[in-house]
């Protein structure tokens, strides 16, 4: 089976200068690490377990069958306040495009994981600090509405700084916005799970990422509403270390469980098994015609 | 230091003076002319505010509050507690009548004086507090009675137990709630309107905003703060984030402003309802509201779409 479409963009990406070299040093323990095997390793540091931030494609890269069907990408940025800081957005916007080789900082689509057929949403903290503009919240409610349609379950991985500052109220109603559809698609008896990943917080924590029927959240991420300096400030003491982090979360009862990122793929078949009757799902496989021959 | 206040201060000299004549001689023509002369600074000083003077005009120390508005209906019946953990008094909610109407109302509640504001943790609101506005919301839906409330926060309480009981969560929780109730929703901003803290209790099918009421992603200081690493910038952050009603209601965010006489909302005071429309009709008509919402580019058709 030839290399599939998204694959081959990525792999045909250039690295960039700074990520080029063969050794990469964890800013955990400092340990010098091969980047092939870190690679290998689903970007887990093999000597102190830290995990290093995914490019989107690459996570999708380490779930999916090799049949990821990406949709949603021609919904792009546009510029509606006209907003300008130290940099006009869409400067930054253009920058962010070619750091990160992505055209927003969410990825969709359809896969199948173990031949479950599912809607998969991915987001890049490489892309504006993942935060939610209009585009992604349209991206996520297209998603949605796509999984819904085709009744399969929808799974999405949240990493992200919160509502995109840049895009003002109209990026904090994409929480009003992608609530309204994940309400939709989970009152229709459909299974959505999402993945917490480092970080994961603001407008983001507050909307779909803690609305699903399943909250898993990846080992040692950093997960919360508030930022930490915030929280900081406002109680004046410094915070213990452990705050916020997913280990956090569970033993508070936020989250369903912590997996470390090499068992994720593994437990979201699980999930999926216990939850998704394969039978209900046959059509569903055959409503996204990518599929028609799985 | 508010600014409004401030500008405030320049007419009080005047308007004492005129207090004084008015006792000698309410009629005399030094009187008219000195009313006449205030009126004139006022429509100069406050006619037509910056977006940063709204912000100052939304935190006045004297702007009517959630107690206010409170006050003004016909009754209402507090209902207290999240059934779970405590009563957050920053988020008040219960049974109401307005304008005859049986209602539910959630309010955010700023204090009028410092004593108030530590006791309402300044009107910043704990999960407790959102999810007994859940809980209401639900109530609410059951008995068929339209959801009105009243934003005015600076922002969602940011503290170290909101975290360790799940504010994000519990913020989540009453968006899904507000997404599925089957009555109708009025929402009004009456005065600061803080980011997701806000939204919690703002996702309606009717958004009413008080003309001097600010509603936006990140309070200005904050905005400034990340932006340029300088808080004293708020005023130029405050007119970027296009957080004034007009504004708002450009990008189909708010559907109606309230208009306040000259010089805030504390020299009068405003407040309105709407008929219901039947369930379906309703939860649809607030899906395709929000679904509408923001700018983006569709390359598929090669057109932009735009808000509203």
């Amino acid at each position: 089976m030839p290399a599939p479409e998204w694959l081959r963009i990525r792999r045909d990406k250039d690295v960039p200068a700074e990520d080029a070299s063969l050794w990469v040093k964890c800013p955990k323990c400092s340990e010098m690490l091969y980047r092939k095997d870190l690679g290998d390793n689903a970007y887990v540091c093999m000597r102190c377990g830290h995990h290093f931030r995914m490019h989107a494609y690459d996570r999708i890269n380490l779930l999916v069958d090799s049949d990821f069907v990406e949709i949603g990408d021609h919904i792009t940025p546009g510029d509606p306040l006209g907003w300008v800081d130290r940099r006009p957005y869409p400067q930054k916007l253009e920058a962010d495009r070619e750091k990160s080789k992505l055209s927003e900082a969410i990825v969709t689509g359809f896969a199948t994981l173990e031949g479950f057929p599912v809607a998969l949403g991915v987001m890049d903290f490489n892309f504006r600090g993942g935060t939610m503009g209009t585009v992604v919240g349209e991206r996520v409610t297209n998603l949605l509405e796509e999984a819904l349609r085709r009744r399969l379950p929808c799974i999405i991985f949240t990493a992200s700084g919160g509502a995109r500052m840049e895009e003002g109220m109209l990026a904090l109603m994409q929480m009003a916005k992608t609530t309204q559809a994940v309400e939709r698609f989970m009152s229709d008896g459909n299974l959505f799970v999402t993945v917490l990943t480092d970080p994961t917080t603001g407008g983001v924590s507050a909307s779909f990422a803690f609305e699903s029927d399943i909250v898993i959240a990846e080992a040692r991420a950093s997960i919360g509403f508030a930022g930490r300096r915030v929280i900081e400030q406002t109680i004046r003491q410094k915070l213990p270390d452990n705050f916020q982090t997913a280990e956090f979360l569970l033993e508070k009862g936020h989250v369903d469980m912590v997996v470390d990122r090499r068992q994720i793929r593994d437990t979201l078949v699980r999930v999926l098994d216990y939850a998704v009757d394969r039978k209900r799902l046959a059509p569903a496989l055959k409503a996204v015609p990518e599929f028609a021959g799985a | 230091m508010n600014v409004i206040v401030e500008r405030e201060k320049s007419l009080s000299a005047l308007e004492s003076r005129i207090e004084a004549l008015r006792e000698r001689d309410a009629g005399s023509d030094e009187v008219k002319q000195l009313e006449s002369k205030v009126e004139q600074l006022r429509r100069d000083m406050f006619g037509n505010l910056t977006p940063w003077e709204r912000v100052n005009m939304a935190r006045h120390p004297k702007r009517p509050l959630s107690s206010d508005y409170l006050a003004a209906l016909d009754a209402f019946d507090e209902l207290h507690g999240d059934r779970h953990f405590r009563d957050d008094p920053a988020l008040v909610g219960g049974f109401a009548k307005l304008r005859g109407r049986r209602v539910v109302v959630l309010a955010q509640m700023k204090g009028r004086d410092t004593k108030e504001n530590i006791r309402n943790n300044f009107g910043m609101v704990s999960p407790e507090g959102y999810r007994k506005a859940k809980r209401l919301m639900e109530l609410a839906s059951r008995f068929r009675l339209p959801i009105v409330t009243f934003v005015d926060t600076s922002g969602a309480d940011p503290g170290l137990s909101s975290e360790e009981r799940a504010q994000g969560e519990a913020i989540a929780a009453c968006l899904v709630t507000l997404a599925k109730v089957e009555v109708p929703v009025v929402a009004s901003i009456i005065g600061e309107g803080g980011s997701g803290g806000a939204l919690a209790i703002g996702l309606a099918d009717h958004v009413i905003m008080a003309e001097n009421a600010v509603y936006s992603v990140a309070s200005p200081e904050g905005c400034a703060a990340i932006l340029w690493g300088d808080a004293a910038r708020a005023p130029e952050a405050a007119e970027r984030l296009k957080l004034t009603a007009a504004d708002l209601e450009g990008f189909g965010i708010v559907d109606e402003i309230v208009a306040e006489p000259i010089g805030g909302a504390h020299r009068d005071g405003a407040r309105r309802l709407l008929e219901p429309l039947a369930p379906d009709a309703l939860r649809e008509a607030r899906y395709q509201k929000y679904r509408r919402i923001g700018a983006w580019h569709d390359d598929a058709a090669t057109r932009a779409v735009s808000g509203a």
